[in-house]
């Protein structure tokens, strides 16, 4: 097994990125592989034995209502949350027991619910602060100024003051510049107006081209359904529809948003990896 | 006349108690722990100071050059251990822990060393000599002298806090430790430096009070710690400069009281400060809903 | 053991299973045996002047008020959250109640119901000054409540300033029977402080500061009434250890000082006793009294080293073994003297049903 996000083994080769925006054609190893995943809050069980596999130059959106648990599985991923059972492979390594800031260090960097910048720093001071313990790679804060061509000008200001749909793309950038093979996004559209959310999309064939993965939740089902590659539902902290928004009708996905179907796996068109 | 002189000798003093202060106020603003321990730490310092001079015959105004990092490795070491240990049980832990580790602290100083009260020998020409301005007004040259260290350090730590890296490391655990987390940080080596800068600013202060007063193992507890606290909080978390103005306000208000009567300057001073608690909780500086 | 004879209460066949609530009760026989003994002990300990000597009266004496002490300290930290550093504030001004009409003649027995009237109207005003200041902030500004009442304290030169004063006590009595009136009102003080602890988290004010115990946020949202009842706990902790400081007074042969009756040793004491015995639990503070005097006896003559151990001691415990002493063999032996307890039936996923404290 690699260890990649030990300092002397960043330079070791990797598979390289699959075309953008497109499912990969043949059997290249999977980026994320999670396999029956169950996290508690507590007492309270918000995931049960959930499995996902991410393949390099993926769009992986999962979908679901409020509290089916897709955030949870997005915190758990990044670390900050323990799961009671089940394991997390990423690139080949097992990253399950490992503290979010390794994680960063091995590939995977969220851009959380709530955007969550540093609200007594500036733009640019969040974005070094994400640059802090970057991996090598091409992004730096520069690059993220000429990718939102906003931010150059006001990287001077306090995050706290910006609006919405501008700390949503610091939030972004903040992330980009530690260089992850893996992009975590959770809820990019919360409280943010339908043009700035579409505008934010618009964004991700450019960071697909860049090399990267990425694995997004979003409330929003069609926005969610004309970006991924693949979508994955959870009802209640269970999957209950996995598949190419190609193959899926919208009845089956409604059945598995809502659970009228109530049973897992049904509607499912793409068989398991 | 005695009310300028009031005035000004309590200014020099507030920055000598802003140096306490910013260290109780970078844990508390860091990692929301009030180190309890705070005020015993400076007099383990200024103890230390005192062996290392006799030890090594150091004169007495270098003595903090190898003081200061001990206490700042200490510092990190006390952080990455106990500390984060009782942090991570909670904050009632926290407080009981740092509480403990005073009474600790304060009756082994009495165990090991005296009761007696010490003094750190600067030479003799520094501590009597003094300027006199008007009519009145007579400044000491080591109260200046410490005034003037407090200042310099305080605008380094501004300095390092906004400019460096581990500077904004700080400030951004200290706003969201767990976006922090997830960018990379490991917010225990964070807390750990801003630890080591609490622990090296206090030994700084402790060392500094100890030329300037007499020091024994109780006195600690008994006021540097409060002192400390109350600077914090009638300048207001948050900034530096509030801490320094803190700082400055509660020595006026101490001297003030002194000028009143022999016995009253602690006590006006905590009077100013429980004034401050209930007119403007937030402090001086601190912007409402930091209080 | 002790709570044998709880059965989950039957579900009615088919019903949807929901949590069910009922009340701490003992079996009969554990409840009956706990009770005899306590009746027992209050009883031998009442006619103990009659059958021990003097010393042995003192000591209890210091027993019977740190127990209060340490029993409203944990009342307030164990059960409302919050950690006052300054109980000594009260204590100190139960002591300085009794003394002053004593100094103007009255009778100082007499005048002790007034020592928890000042120290409670005391605790209501530092409670106003307080009550909006979180955990770190609320425990010093405590501390330097009690350091301002120190203060001021010592400018009265009628109270003797700083050195300290001398209470005149009637010289009629004979001393020992003088010993034994401040050992049954040592005695009184300490069983009205348990009943009082007691019978506040016997009822419902008690379920809310379970909850408080638990999680503040959680209890604000079920609608407990949070402020109120803070406010409540603070000036009966007030009141109560200005009895207990009143109680000290008399047993220091009568001699007060400022700075022994506000010291923050008053606090570290408490503190250490509560933690080792056990925070959150009446049994705790009582054991952990006992723990300490009996050692405080042992190892008299080691003076500061004690305080250094206990401190480490008080530390340990805090990390490694959160509820104390009294946790610890609550736990293992699954006994509790004190019924304060409420069970949470729920449903296990198997059907079987489950019980949670």
């Amino acid at each position: 097994m690699t260890r990649p996000w030990l300092p002397w083994a960043r330079s070791a080769a990797r598979p390289g990125p699959a075309p953008a925006g497109q499912p990969p054609a043949g059997p290249a190893r999977p980026l994320l592989e999670v396999r029956d995943l169950t996290v508690h809050h507590g007492q309270l069980r918000a995931l049960t034995e959930v499995s996902l596999t991410v393949h390099p130059g993926e769009v992986y959106a999962i979908i679901g209502a409020n509290g089916a648990g897709k955030s949870t599985l997005l915190r758990t991923l990044a670390g900050l949350h323990a799961p009671t059972s089940g394991t997390v492979v990423f690139d080949g390594a097992d990253v399950t027991g490992l503290r979010p800031d390794r994680r960063v260090a091995a590939g995977i960097a969220m851009v959380p619910e709530g955007r969550r910048l540093f609200g007594s720093l500036t733009v640019e001071e969040n974005l070094l602060v994400g640059a802090a313990y970057a991996r090598p790679g091409p992004w730096s804060p520069e690059r993220v100024y000429e990718l939102f061509g906003w931010m150059r000008e006001r990287r001077g200001q306090r995050a706290a003051l910006l609006s919405g749909g501008e700390q949503q793309a610091v939030a972004i950038g903040r992330a980009l510049v530690a260089n992850p093979r893996l992009l975590l996004l959770d809820e990019l559209s919360l409280g943010l107006a339908p043009a700035v959310v579409r505008r934010i999309y618009g964004m991700l064939p450019d960071l697909l081209a860049a090399g990267l993965t990425v694995l997004l939740v979003e409330q929003d089902v069609s926005q969610a359904l004309r970006v991924a590659t693949h979508v994955h539902c959870l009802l209640e902290g269970r999957t209950t529809l996995r598949g190419a928004p190609g193959e899926l009708t919208a009845a089956a996905i409604e059945d598995a948003y809502f659970g009228l179907a109530r049973a897992n796996g049904q509607g499912t068109r793409g068989g398991p990896r | 006349m005695s009310w300028v002189n009031a005035v000004i000798q309590g200014i020099l003093l507030g920055g000598l108690y802003a140096l306490f202060a910013c260290g109780l106020s970078l844990m508390f603003g860091v990692m929301n722990v009030i180190n309890l321990a705070h005020g015993d730490l400076a007099v383990v310092a200024a103890y230390l100071a005192l062996g290392v001079i006799t030890i090594t015959h150091v004169p007495a105004q270098w003595s903090f050059l190898i003081v200061v990092p001990v206490f700042a490795a200490l510092g990190y070491a006390v952080q990455r251990t106990l500390i984060q240990a009782s942090l991570n049980r909670g904050v009632l832990t926290t407080l009981l822990v740092t509480f403990g580790l005073s009474v600790v602290i304060e009756n082994a100083l009495l165990q090991f060393l005296s009761a007696n009260t010490h003094s750190i020998p600067v030479s003799a020409a520094l501590v009597s000599a003094s300027f006199t301005i008007g009519s009145g007004i007579t400044i000491a040259y080591l109260d200046l002298v410490i005034f003037g260290a407090a200042v310099i350090v305080l605008l380094g730590l501004q300095y390092f806090l906004s400019s460096s890296k581990y500077g904004r490391l700080i400030r951004a655990v200290a706003d969201d430790r767990e976006a922090a987390q997830i960018t990379g940080a490991s917010h225990r080596h964070v807390f750990g430096i801003a630890a080591a800068i609490a622990f090296g600013t206090v030994a700084l202060a402790g060392i500094a009070f100890g030329t300037y007063s007499q020091f024994d193992p109780t006195i600690g507890t008994d006021q540097l710690l409060l002192f400390a606290f109350e600077a914090v909080v009638i300048g207001g978390l948050g900034s530096l400069w509030g801490t320094l103005i803190g700082g400055v306000l509660l020595g006026v208000a101490q001297q003030i009281g002194a000028t009143i009567g022999t016995n009253d300057q602690v006590l006006a001073g905590q009077l100013f400060f429980l004034a401050v608690l209930v007119l403007r909780p937030q402090g001086v500086m601190g912007s409402r809903g930091t209080a | 053991m002790s709570e044998v004879g709880q059965a989950p209460p039957a579900h009615p066949a088919g019903a949807l299973a929901g949590p069910r609530v009922t009340r701490s009760r003992r079996s009969p026989l554990w409840a009956g045996t706990v009770a005899a003994a306590t009746a027992a002990a209050v009883v031998v300990l009442a006619i103990l002047p009659y059958l021990a000597y003097q010393n042995v009266t003192n000591l209890l004496d210091e027993v019977f008020y740190l127990m209060v002490m340490a029993s409203m300290w944990n009342l307030l930290a164990g059960y409302a959250g919050l950690v006052s550093v300054g109980q000594q504030a009260f204590i100190g001004l139960g002591a300085y109640a009794v003394i002053i009409p004593a100094l103007h003649g009255a009778n100082a027995f007499a005048a002790l119901p007034l020592s928890v009237v000042v120290a409670a109207a005391a605790g209501v005003i530092a409670w106003w000054l307080v009550s909006r200041l979180r955990t770190g902030y609320f425990a010093i500004t405590t501390w330097v409540i009690a350091t301002v009442c120190e203060l001021v304290i010592s400018r009265y030169q009628s109270l003797g300033g700083g050195t300290g004063v001398l209470l005149p006590l009637p010289t009629s009595i004979s001393p020992t029977l003088l010993g034994a009136y401040i050992y049954w009102i040592a005695l009184f003080v300490l069983i009205a402080g348990i009943a009082t602890v007691y019978l506040i988290l016997r009822s419902r004010t008690g379920l809310a500061l379970t909850a408080l115990r638990d999680d503040e946020t959680a209890a604000h949202s079920v609608g407990a009434r949070v402020g109120r009842t803070q406010r409540m706990v603070f000036v009966v902790a007030a009141g109560g250890c200005g009895a207990a400081g009143a109680v000290y007074m008399l047993t220091q042969a009568q001699f007060l000082q400022p700075s022994s009756a506000f010291s923050v040793e008053w606090s570290a004491k408490i503190i250490f006793i509560t933690i080792i015995g056990g925070i959150g639990s009446i049994e705790g503070p009582i054991l952990g009294t006992i723990v300490y005097v009996a050692l405080e006896q042992a190892l008299a003559s080691y003076g500061t080293w004690y305080f250094i151990i206990l401190g480490l001691v008080a530390m340990g415990v805090a990390l490694w073994a959160p509820r104390g002493l009294w946790g610890l063999i609550a736990d293992r032996f699954g006994i509790r003297l004190f019924p304060v307890g409420y069970h949470v039936w729920l449903p296990g996923e198997d059907g079987r049903a489950r019980r949670r404290r």
